[in-house]
């Protein structure tokens, strides 16, 4: 029988994944896409504590549903972005980017 | 019994998709796995009977968010050239498994206090009664549209040609 430790230990797998995709990838788009994956482990926690501590509330449902506006808002505007700089320097490698490098 | 087979396999394509995703060399095959992942965690909130989340899931995820993630990859030509590493593969290797370590750790040494109650069956309209409802989630539900107009008034100053 599964419970709340096994879901949340997946959230915590998907999680690190994402966490080394999202530090030591060079593709701007494959680190966005790691990013992803942090905030779905991190979705997948909020309505595993939702069923399992407080089942008749939906609270973690309603706080997953407030992820995932900010997630497409983030991926529309984090694409615009990559978009733009490839426009401008031809390149979307995150070690090249560095115009902002102190 | 059954959720808990269910549960097992979509947890193991879900990682499994995962570790595609950061290990591929091919982009584009990378943002197909990522879309595989994004299906199995839909599922996953199946398993959780949260029926309006898997919806939703599919919805703004497998079809929004990764039709975007592929439409970039078409319009940046670094398909070639793969997804290469930094020099910080391994830190952030290091990083990424101390960090699931001292969770998992956590998780599992915290009592939880797990309530045997069944769980809300359809969700829907508990859900519709928590965003819209009296002492409910109101206000940041009228703050998201404001975030959504922001973020595309953004997204379109960025990419238009000056």
């Amino acid at each position: 029988m599964v419970g709340l430790e096994h879901y949340l230990i997946l959230a915590a797998v998907l999680f690190s994944i994402g966490l080394y995709g999202a530090l030591a990838k060079r593709n701007a788009i494959v680190i966005l896409m790691s990013i992803e994956l942090m905030l779905n482990g991190v979705n997948i926690a909020l309505v595993a504590f939702s069923r399992y501590i407080v089942p008749l509330m939906l609270t973690g449902q309603v706080f997953t549903i407030f992820v995932m506006v900010v997630a497409a808002a983030e991926v529309a505007v984090g694409l615009a972005i990559i978009i733009s700089i490839y426009r401008h320097r031809e390149t979307i490698d995150a070690t090249k980017i560095n115009l902002m490098k102190w | 019994m059954g959720v808990s087979i269910a549960f097992w396999i979509l947890a193991a394509i879900g990682v499994m998709a995962a570790l595609a995703v950061v290990l591929l060399r091919d982009v584009f095959r990378a943002a197909l796995s990522l879309v595989l992942c994004f299906l199995t965690v839909a599922g996953i909130y199946i398993t959780l009977s949260a029926d309006f989340l898997a919806a939703v899931q599919i919805l703004i995820y497998v079809g929004a968010i990764s039709v975007l993630i592929i439409l970039a990859i078409m319009l940046t030509r670094e398909v070639q050239r793969g997804s290469p590493s930094n020099k910080l593969q391994i830190p952030a290797f290091l990083v990424a498994v101390l960090f699931l370590g001292g969770v998992t750790f956590a998780m599992l040494n915290t009592p939880w206090a797990v309530s045997s109650a069944p769980p809300l069956e359809p969700t829907t309209p508990a859900i519709a009664g928590l965003l819209f409802g009296e002492g409910g989630f109101i206000l940041p539900v009228e703050i998201a549209p404001i975030l959504l107009l922001a973020a595309i008034l953004g997204a379109i100053a960025l990419v238009r040609e000056k």
